[in-house]
Order: structure tokens, then sequence, then C-alpha cells
């Protein structure tokens, strides 16, 4: 479309790619509540959505006239790629008058699909515009109203396009000219229209720095929507509200376990815990197990404590089985660790909280879409299997956050919660691997200041008591950080004095330990997995899941140094996370309990309303989000 | 409870303030904190009873414990935050100096409770500000505790915005430090501490170019203070805080530290402010943005101009003459009461707004006066009962009238010269200042409302302006009488020298300002213009206004002073018979033929149309007039002149002012006149 040619930047241009990127930053930051795989922003004019009269260059961000302008039957316009988005809350673009022309007839604004484009913006029905020649507002009519300033060449004029309130005012080099338009109909597309020869203007839509200060705009509209909601009338029943309030926590606690904390909390709220301490600290002890890569065990437990349960879920004990051959090659099951010459205690590692409240990850989590979420949780990376992920598309921006809540892993917070963990073979495939040196520094840091910690406290339990007293008054915000949900930091698990963590950061890992029984052990233990999967082919039909995921699991003796070939990935023990939640689910479900706490519900259900919002076009879903809320 | 008992029972409390032994004291004192809280009776009862000077006495007496004297400091912040009363009584008691004391206590939980109570003492309107400066040691102090904790910094700051009242208190501040120890309290984490810290600088900027010049470079944590004034305007930040800090850059820039078209006064001050006038906002938030904005762009036509046009300001402002709103009037007491109470302040700082909108721009002047009714509520505004509203009403009138096209219309169907002459009756000076200032305009010649003026009788009221004490007030009274006298008829004329009377316009000839000098001799070539009515006026003062003429040009004045008298000598020789009172006159043609000679090209240009006058030949006598001009020796000067004003002299002149290109030629006029003749 670059029909001038000259001062048109092609695809490879470098100074477009960096404009690209700028637009792509800015876009970002300005609307992050924009989905725009599903709604796409205005990045130009469209090059099919014009009128004849009308042409387009640089990128088709520059709009000229070539008609003969002769009257207002020469009028020509354009509009932009895409209609502006609900989602925004608050629109912005701004367009710049390179040149009057001959009389300056310009008018810039907003029009519906369809409206005519052999017209200047506010003449018809769906169709806003603000004129430079009179500097009237034309609202779907051919007669202005006296709005604001005349505009001419070398003036930038801004259109705003509020969401909220379905308003939008003009601002003219910087400066706001006030409301021109109510009550807008959705699905406006950004338009320009000119009349006469010689009229040319260039739009931003967040390729360059905009002359109006818009993000300070915003910033009143979210603080007003955040106190709208802060303020928000909860009603008579204030005490009822307390206590669910009191029941989400304490539910959410005694989901993942946290056995003490869940008690000292139900004592200080004098609310009653659902489930019996027996069966909160069993499960406790088999989460505990998977996410220290002892499966094994894990299942004789699940066995002997839920008999039947494994049994009427074959899938979930595939996958157990599936995992424990994974930590049979990672040497970290017991079936493999008696029989290698180290002591099991030092092989395990899992430094930090296993904490199965996993932080909440980026804005697309989703009630029901594992494989969106992360996986990750507090403090999951251990030392001396210190192979960090920088994964590719929106994990990538997930993992930093991993290695920072793995550095507070003593503190991590029950607040931060993801609420997709049921399910674990399709988050593992969206983990992607690749190593990274200055992560691996960073958590061998954290493992250190871990291992102080855990020789200081020897009773978790009691300390998880005095921390709980912070919930006494139904918080839960703010008192998270303090909050330790280290019951799994046993001593068994953990131990200072391991020399081999240093190996282990390095390159001290073995098949099986090492050990060449472990590894026999192994081998046959594959074939009886392999067993398995047949028999359950046969009984329930082919499974593609479980076979890509023995495929994988196998796939790990293939190579040399397992932990870093292409399907190395699954050693790493963030892995067992999703598991062990679906573990823990699945046993509270045969307990006739929630397989998932009702603060996982409510959040789920936030966020799908916010989303259900931005589709049926409420614009303060933007300033509305739940990530907003979660500190 | 009967009455009796109540005070029995604060009897009982001032009582236990004697007891012998310091522990029953302390409980007493702390019984009497509890039963304080939240009880005006119970404090005024107290303060009657004569709790204070005993409170004071444990408070200041270094045997009593530290938790005794703490608590006596409680009572006394609790009681006054009573009533006024109440405060009038602990002032009374010497309450300020018995803390200020206090404060040199090095436990800071004491220190803290006094600064609390002296706030809450400072901060009410019955206290005399200047106790705070009485002692030259307080300040310094002060300053010192600033450091000691966040109570202490919300305390100090919130007493020295509310004790800066005038320059003095400024500078005293400001020597002392104000500036470096309350900048860094901006980037306190507490939004009280910042809060008061920013009134602060409001006030100590407020006209004042010593402070606002420090301001501009101050860093806070390396950051320019500007910068954290523009973050504080961000437009989530709490409204009090944006309005102050735009207050404190609209006093940086009025000081001159902060220039006009710097993007923190256009692109975020500005617009701050007049987002502060609008309806979302609480009454008092857009009186104090719409007087701010006023302040800020009353110099500056194009901060005006932008304003003008951002969001909808001036229609904006029409808002505020809606209170009390019809609706608030039967719906809600409380409401109505609200409204009554800000209607007047909010409509004294719309037509604040529209005077300083309106003050140069002519295209702004139209939008405002065809804001819907305008021109009926500014007509209103001048016979409301605040003086406030009326001295902003004529404000904004007389802005308006800076408008020839205002003027000639709506000034004159709205007929706004009636309540103008009714307001200029009887009001106080700053009124009559604006008043006869608009008036001066009205009675421009093209004024329509001129005639109805006049008849009116104003020329009495204008003539006891010219013997005000107040400069401003005499010259447009004789401003006014100048512009009335322009072009007039004769018997206005008449009417003028009558009700003037020749001593008075004498008397203003020798006006120490010099501005009612230029008038009254303005008004004197207005008099003096058409041949009948020169002869006229001579013919009955000639020999006064020579006088006086003479002594002028014989004084040390400005060249706009010789001039303008230059010019009423021309007039005079313009005269039939008034001519002989120059000619007759040596010494006064021995003058003229002085500034004929002057090197500055206006009083020359002044003093040769006087002599063209003079030598006239249509009239009668010329010949002789210029044969004694001859003898005089005007002949050489003339050659003299033609030669300078040779064509390049000519340019010369005629590039500094179109008017003299003509001087070249009068000179040659003249002097083929006197030469063929």
């Amino acid at each position: 479309m670059a029909e001038l040619g000259a001062g048109s930047l092609s695809l490879g241009d470098p100074a477009f790619n960096y404009q690209e990127h700028e637009l792509n930053e800015r876009l970002k930051r300005l609307y992050p509540a924009v989905n725009e795989e599903e709604t796409p922003l205005p990045r130009s004019w469209s090059p099919k959505d014009k009128y004849s009269y009308i042409g387009l260059s640089q990128n088709n961000l520059r709009v000229h006239y070539k008609g003969h302008g002769k009257n207002h039957k020469d009028a020509a316009s354009v509009r932009a790629t895409h209609p502006i988005p609900a989602a925004c809350g608050i629109y912005y673009f701004e367009v710049k008058i390179v040149s009057k022309g001959r009389d300056g007839y310009m008018g810039i604004g907003l029009s519906a699909q369809g409206v005519n484009m052999n017209r200047l913006p506010g003449w018809d029905k769906h169709s806003y515009g603000y004129h430079g020649d009179d500097g009237h507002s034309f609202c779907s009519s051919g007669t202005g109203q006296p709005y604001g300033p005349t505009f001419t060449t070398g003036d930038v004029i801004g259109c705003c396009v509020n969401l909220i309130n379905n308003t939008c005012f003009y601002t003219k080099n910087g400066i706001s000219l006030g409301v021109a338009f109510t009550d807008l109909p959705p699905n406006l597309y950004p338009t320009v229209g000119l009349q006469t020869p010689g009229e040319i203007v260039d739009a931003n839509f967040g390729q360059q720095p905009f002359v109006f200060d818009i993000e300070d705009y915003m910033s009143e509209w979210r603080a007003k929507i955040h106190g709208m909601i802060a303020r928000f009338p909860i009603g008579e029943r204030l005490g009822e509200w307390q206590s669910v309030l009191q029941n989400m926590v304490s539910s959410y606690l005694v989901h993942h376990g946290y056995c003490a904390t869940a008690t000292a909390f139900a004592r200080a709220t004098e609310t009653i815990i659902q489930e019996e301490q027996t069966s909160i600290k069993n499960r406790q002890r088999i989460q505990k197990l998977v996410l220290a890569g002892r499966v094994g065990e894990a299942i004789d437990a699940t066995q002997h404590l839920y008999p039947g349960l494994l049994e009427h879920n074959p899938n979930l004990l595939f996958m157990l089985k599936c995992r424990q051959f994974v930590e049979m090659v990672n040497g970290t099951d017991s079936e493999v660790r008696c029989l290698t010459i180290r002591s099991p205690k030092s092989q395990d590692s899992y430094p930090g909280s296993p904490s199965l409240s996993p932080r909440h990850g980026a804005s697309n989590t989703h009630l029901h879409t594992g494989a969106d979420s992360p996986t990750c949780s507090n403090g999951v990376t251990p030392p001396n299997k210190s192979k960090s992920h920088s994964g590719t598309g929106s994990s990538s921006i997930k993992y930093p956050s991993v290695s920072s809540s793995a550095s507070s892993s003593t503190s991590s917070s029950p607040s931060s919660v993801n609420y997709s963990e049921s399910n674990s073979s399709d988050s593992t495939k969206s983990q992607p691997h690749s190593a990274n040196s200055t992560q691996e520094t960073s958590l061998s840091l954290n493992f250190r200041r871990n291992q102080t910690h855990v020789t200081r406290s020897s009773n978790h339990d009691s300390e998880m008591e005095i921390e709980a007293e912070h919930y006494t008054n139904g918080v839960v915000e703010g008192s998270s950080a303090r909050i330790m949900n280290g019951t799994y930091k046993h001593e068994e698990i953990l131990q200072p004095d391991d020399n081999s963590i240093d190996e282990g950061c390095t390159n001290g890992r073995q098949l099986c330990g090492g050990n060449q029984a472990a590894t026999e052990r192994m081998i046959h233990f594959g074939r009886e997995l392999q067993a398995l999967n047949e028999q359950l082919g046969r009984e329930y039909g082919k499974n593609a899941t479980h076979k890509k995921m023995l495929q994988d699991a196998f796939s790990l003796l293939a190579y040399s140094d397992p932990w870093n070939c292409p399907v190395g990935q699954q050693l790493d023990p963030t892995q067992r996370e999703s598991l062990c939640s679906a573990l823990n689910s699945a046993i509270l479900e045969s307990q006739n309990l929630p397989k998932q706490p009702p603060l996982m519900l409510a959040l789920g259900q936030a966020t799908e309303c916010v989303q259900l919002m931005a589709r049926v076009r409420s614009g303060s879903c933007s300033f509305a989000r739940v990530d907003n809320f979660l500190h | 409870m009967l009455k009796s008992e109540v005070t029995a029972t604060s009897r009982h409390y001032v009582d236990r303030l004697f007891d012998p032994d310091p522990q029953k004291v302390l409980q007493g004192v702390i019984d009497m904190k509890n039963a304080v809280i939240g009880n005006n009776k119970q404090k005024a009862n107290l303060i009657v009873l004569g709790a204070v000077p005993r409170l004071l006495y444990l408070l200041q007496q270094s045997s009593s414990s530290l938790e005794l004297r703490t608590e006596c400091a409680v009572v006394l912040g609790s009681l006054a935050m009573g009533t006024e009363n109440n405060i009038k009584s602990l002032v009374d008691c010497h309450i300020i100096p018995a803390l200020l004391q206090g404060l040199l206590c090095p436990e800071l939980i004491f220190i803290e409770v006094c600064l609390r109570c002296l706030r809450t003492v400072f901060i009410s309107p019955v206290t005399p500000v200047q106790l705070l400066y009485t002692d030259p040691t307080v300040i310094p102090h002060l300053m010192s505790l600033l450091s000691r904790s966040q109570r202490t910094q919300e305390y100090i700051t919130q007493i020295f915005s509310h004790c800066c009242k005038t320059p003095e208190h400024q500078t005293v501040l400001f020597n002392h430090g104000a500036i470096q120890n309350i900048a860094p309290l901006l980037i306190s984490p507490s939004y009280k501490v910042r809060m008061q810290a920013l009134k602060c600088f409001s006030v100590l900027a407020y006209e004042n170019t010593q402070v606002s010049m420090t301001l501009v470079n101050v860093l806070v944590d390396g950051e320019l203070l500007s910068q954290v004034f523009v973050r504080m305007m961000q437009r989530d930040q709490p409204i009090e805080m944006q309005l102050t800090a735009a207050k404190c850059l609209t006093y940086m820039c009025r000081a001159g530290a902060i220039r006009t078209d710097d993007s923190c006064v256009v692109l975020k001050t500005l617009p701050c402010l007049v987002r502060m006038c609008s309806k979302e906002h609480l009454l008092e938030e857009r009186v104090e943005g719409a007087e701010t904005l006023a302040y800020l762009m009353e110099p500056d036509v194009e901060l005006q101009r932008i304003a003008s046009t951002t969001d909808h300001l001036v229609a904006m402002l029409a808002d505020y003459f809606k209170y009390p709103s019809s609706v608030s009037a039967i719906t809600d007491i409380k409401r109505l009461d609200h409204d009554l109470k800000h209607a007047h302040e909010l409509r004294q700082a719309a037509f604040k707004l529209y005077a300083s909108l309106g003050s140069n721009d002519e295209d702004i002047r139209k939008k405002i006066t065809e804001t819907e009714n305008m021109m009926d509520r500014i007509v209103s505004g001048l016979s409301e009962s605040s003086i406030k509203v009326r001295l902003a009403a004529v404000r904004c009138l007389h802005s308006l009238s800076r408008s020839v096209q205002q003027l000639r219309t709506s000034f004159h169907d709205h007929a706004v010269w009636r309540p103008l002459m009714k307001l200029l009756q009887n009001a106080p000076d700053e009124v009559l200042v604006m008043a006869s200032s608009t008036l001066c305009n009205l009675l421009l010649e093209f004024s329509p409302s001129k005639e109805p003026i006049l008849e009116s009788g104003v020329i009495e009221l204008l003539c006891s302006l010219t013997q005000s004490d107040s400069p401003a007030l005499r010259v447009n009274g004789i401003w006014a009488l100048m512009n009335m006298a322009f072009q007039a008829e004769q018997k206005v004329k008449v009417e003028i020298v009558r009700s003037l009377g020749t001593e008075q316009l004498f008397r203003l000839l020798s006006d120490p300002d010099s501005n009612v000098l230029m008038k009254t001799l303005g008004l004197l070539r207005n008099l003096l213009s058409t041949r009948p009515h020169i002869d006229q006026i001579m013919s009955s003062h000639g020999k006064q206004i020579m006088q006086a003429v003479t002594l002028i040009l014989e004084a040390e004045h400005s060249i706009e002073v010789k001039e303008q008298t230059l010019c009423i000598l021309a007039n005079i020789a313009d005269g039939n018979t008034a001519k002989e009172l120059i000619m007759t006159n040596d010494d006064m043609l021995q003058k003229i033929k002085y500034y004929m000679g002057h090197s500055n090209v206006k009083l020359q240009l002044a003093a040769t149309f006087c002599i063209s006058n003079l030598i006239w030949n249509e009239e009668d006598g010329s010949q002789e007039r210029q044969d004694k001009l001859r003898e005089m020796g005007f002949v050489d000067i003339l050659h003299k002149l033609t030669q300078a004003s040779d064509p390049n002299l000519c340019d010369r002149w005629a590039r500094k002012e179109a008017n003299h290109k003509t001087h070249g030629i009068l000179i040659r006029c003249i002097l083929i006149y006197i030469l063929t003749t």
C-alpha cells in the first residue's frame, strides 16, 4: 500500500521493526485486558475500507486526499483495520495534521462498519466527527454543533473513546476539549475524512508517544472503578459475609493440607473444619511424598489409606506410575533410592514449600484450561536439579516470577492461587525447556537460604500456629507474606549437610542415582508400566494421552544426559505438582468433599465474569481485572 | 441531670487536680481526659471552673512526672477540640507559650502531644498567628523537631501552613530553612505528612518570588520539585492533593519561577485546575479551582485561550450560578443549607474566572457573553448583598467592557450602566475602583450607553471621585470625564468644567500621580476642541489654563506629559480669540520655540502643530502673527527642521511612528506660508 513510495517503511526495515515493537509494548500497557486473538486492536488504516479518493502510505498510517475536492460530494473517508474492543475500557488515538490542503475540510472521528465512505465522519447514522474548518462536532447529522477550536496544519488532534460510559472527547495539542458525544454505540472504528486536495494527516495508534497524557486519564478511571468495587455495598448480613470469607480461607487451607494452619485458623475464627484432622494429615503426607518425588511410596500410602481409590481411577494410577518411572530415572523414587549408596535423606530435594497453593498465573488463567495455567508453584526448583525454564509465549513471562516465589519459598502465600491443577499431562507438555544460567544462580542462592531456615526451625507445626494468628480477623490479604506453608520442609527431605548439592548443581546427576541395581529395577518397572498401559487399553480403549506420556517417559532413557535432553523437562520437580493436585482432588472427591476449594471457584468465577464483561462490551472490565486485586 | 449536678461533677474533676498525692492527681487527669472526650458541655464547664491554669501549671511543673505532664497536654488538646470559645479561653490562659516551652523537653511523646495541642489551637481562626513568631527561637526549634517523627512532621507543617499569612511570615520561615526541611517530607510514606508539607509550600510560594525561585531548583530524591508536584496532580491522586499541587505550581508560575508556556503549566496545571471546576467535585473544590485558575492565567493571553477551549470551561462555569438548585430547596434542607452557604462563593469564583478569561481575547469575550443568561447574571451580581460577589461581577463586567463589540451590543441591550451607576453610589473603594474603571469604558464615544449615563447625573459623581484619597479612584474619575468630554456637546463640557471647578482642575494638574495628571491634561485637551468651545472656555478660564500650561512645561515631567501639554497649547492656538493668549505671551512663544528644537520627535511635532495653528493664513490676523514669529526667529528653526526633514530622516521618523511622516511635510508647508506671505 506504500503508494507514495518514498518515506514508507518496508517490513525488513529496522526502523519499522522498532516502531512495531514500540507499538506492541504501548498497546499492551494501555489495553492489558484486550485479548487480541479475539478482538484485535486498530493498528493502521484499512486499505480495503476506504473511499477511492483516499490514498494511504507510510504503512497505512498516512492519509492523503486525491479526489477533485469540488464540493461535499467529493468527501472521502477511511476506517481503521479493526473496531475498538470494549475491553480497552478507554481507547485513544491521535491524528496529526500534516497539511490542511486547500480548505482544511478534515474530519476526525468514529464510524460503524458499513457507513458510507464517500462522506466525512459525523454526517451519517453511526458516524461521529470533529471538523477542522469550523471546530464543530457532528453527531450522526449533517449539521454540526459548536464544539471546539478549529484545527489546521501542525495540530495534533486526539480522539478518546470511553467505553465505560460510552462517551467520546477530543484533544487538541494535548489539551482535552471536553465531551463531544454521548451514548456511543459499540464496535466503532477510528475514522478520518478529507475533502479538498492537499489534505494530509498521519495517524498514531500507539506507534509513538501520545501528546495527550492518556495514561493519566486512565488512572483516574482505574481509581474510580477500584473505588466502586471497594465500596460495593455488601448488605445487611455483615456477619455472614465475614463467616463466608473465613470459610473460604479455612477450606482452602484444608484442601491443600495445611493442617496446623487450618486448625489454628479455625480456632481463632471459631469455625468448624469439615474434615477430620487425621484425614487432612493423611492427604498432607501423600502430597508430601509426591512432591518429594517418592511416588511409589505415595501410591502405597494411597492404597493403604484409601483402598479402592486408585482402582476406580485407573487414569490417575497410570499417571502416578508414569511419574514413578520418571522419578526412578531421576533417582528420587524410593524403589531406586534405597538401592543407591547415598543416604536416602540426602537424595531428595524439594527445598521450598511444596505449596500446593500455586501462584496465580498470568491474565489468561481459566477455570478449565489446565494447559494455560502454569503449574509451577512456590519454591519448586531444587538446586541440585537446577534446570530452569525459559519458555516461549506466555510462559516466558511466568517463569521469572517462579524464581521469585522460589526465593521467598519460606513465606509463600496462600492467597496466591491457581485453581486449575487437575490436568497434569497437558501442563507437562506446555512446559518448554531450555537452560538459563542466571536463574540457576539465583536458585542456588535460594537454596542456601532455605537451609538456614530449616536448621533454625525444627518444629514447623508450632511455628505455623504462631504465624496463623495473623488470620484472626479473617482477612486474607496482607498477612499472606508472613505465612509459611512450610510444613513439608521436614528434615528428612532436606538435609543441610548434603555435599551432593554442589555436585548436583553442576553435572553430578546420573541415571537412577548411578546405581546399577536401581537401573535394572527401573527397566523392570518400565516393562510393568508398559503392561499396565496395554491392559488399560484393552479395558478402556486406547488413550492417546497415555501413549504420549509413556513415550515421553521412556524417551528419557534414549539420552546419555536425560536432564539435558529434549524431554528432560519431565524430570523437573515442578512437574510433580499437577499430579499431586490431581491426586489430592481425587482423594477429596472420594471422601465426598469438594475437589476444588471454594476460594478457587470464586476466583475462577470472578475471572470468567470479567471476561464475560469484555464480550458483552462493558468497558469497565479493563479496570476491574482480577490480577489487580491479587497482590 | 440538672445543671447544678453537671457543674458538681465537673467541680469534682477540677478539685482532684489539687490533691496533694501526685498519684491521685494523675488519676484525676486521666479521668478528666475520659470525661471530656467528645463532650463540649463538659469542656466548657471545666474551663469555666478554672481547670486550664491548673493543668498548665502541672504541665510546666518540673516536679510533675512525665506521665502527668503528658496527660495534661492531652486533656488541653481535647479542650481545644471544642468550640471557638474554648480556644479563646485557652489562648487567654497563655497556653501557647506554655506548650512551646514544653517542646524543649527531650521526651518525644511529650513533644508530640504538645505539638498536637498547639496544632489544634493554631488552626483555629480565633488564634492570633503572630503568637508563633513572638519568640524568635520557636521557629528554628520547630524546624529541628521535623526530623523526630511522622507526627511531629504532620503537626509542625500543619502549624506552618496555617500561620504563614504575610510576606513577613514567609520570609521568617524561608530564612529558617523551611524549604530544605520540608521538601523531603513530600515523599514521606504518610499521606498526611505529604499533604501538610504540600500545603506549606503553597502558602510559602504565594506571591513570593524569593521562595518560588528557590523552589524550582530544589531536588527531592533526585527529582525536581516541579516534577514532584506534577506527580501529585495525577488524576488518581486525592482531589485535595491535586488541587494543592496545582496551587503550588500556579504560585511558582505567577512569581515568574516557571514560564507560562512550560508544559507543566500548559499540559498539567491548567487542565488540572479546569478539572477542579467540573460538577463532579465538591463545591469548595470548585471554588478554589476556579479562583486559582483565574489567578494562573490572569496575565497570559495564551493560557486564557487554552483554558477557554479546555473541557468546555466557559459553559461549565455557567453551572456555578445554579445554586441553590430548585431541587435542593424542596427535597433536602441540609443540602439547601450547604448550597446556600456556598452559593456566593461559587458565583464570585465564576465571575473572577470569567473576568480573567476575557481580559484580552475578543473571541473569548464573545463566547462568555453568549453563555446562557450571562449578562443577566452579571447585572444581578452587581446588586448582590455580598461584597465579594459584587466585586467579582464588576471585575467580570470590566473585563468584558474592553470589547468594542460588546459595548455596542450586549452592554447596551442589558442596560448594564444602570446597576453599575447604582453600585457607584455607595460602595467600598475596591468595588468603586472596578466600577469606575468599567464606567470609563462605557463612556467611550462609540458606546451607546454614554447618553443614558450622562442623563443619570454621572458628572457630579465622577467629580467627587477625583477628590478621593485613592489615586486609582482619582484616575478613573478624571479618565471617565475625559472620555465623556471627547467630542461632546458644548453643554456637557460646560457642565464638566462647572461641576469640577477650576480649582479642582488645577489641583489635579499638580497631582503626585502622573496618571492623574495625564488624564487631566487629556480632559483639558478634549474640552478644548472645536473652535467655539475653545474660545468659550478660554475666555472664562484662559488665564488659569495658560498658567497651568506654563507650570507644567517648566517643571520636570515625562515626555508624554509635555507632549500632551503642547497639544493643549496647539488646541488653544486653533481658537479664534484664544490664539491671542499665546501670541501675547512671549514667554510661551519662547517655550514653543524651545520644544521645536527639542531632541524628542514627539515634542517637536506637537510644538510645530501649535505654530502651524498660529500662522494658518486663512484666518484674520495671520499676517501679523507670521511677522511676529518671523521676528522671534521661528523661521530659522523651521529651516533647520526642513533640512533635518530630508528623506532619510523622514524615513526614520516614519519607521518610528507612521504619524511622523507628516512632520516633514507639515514643516515644509509652514515654511512656504511664512516665506511666501
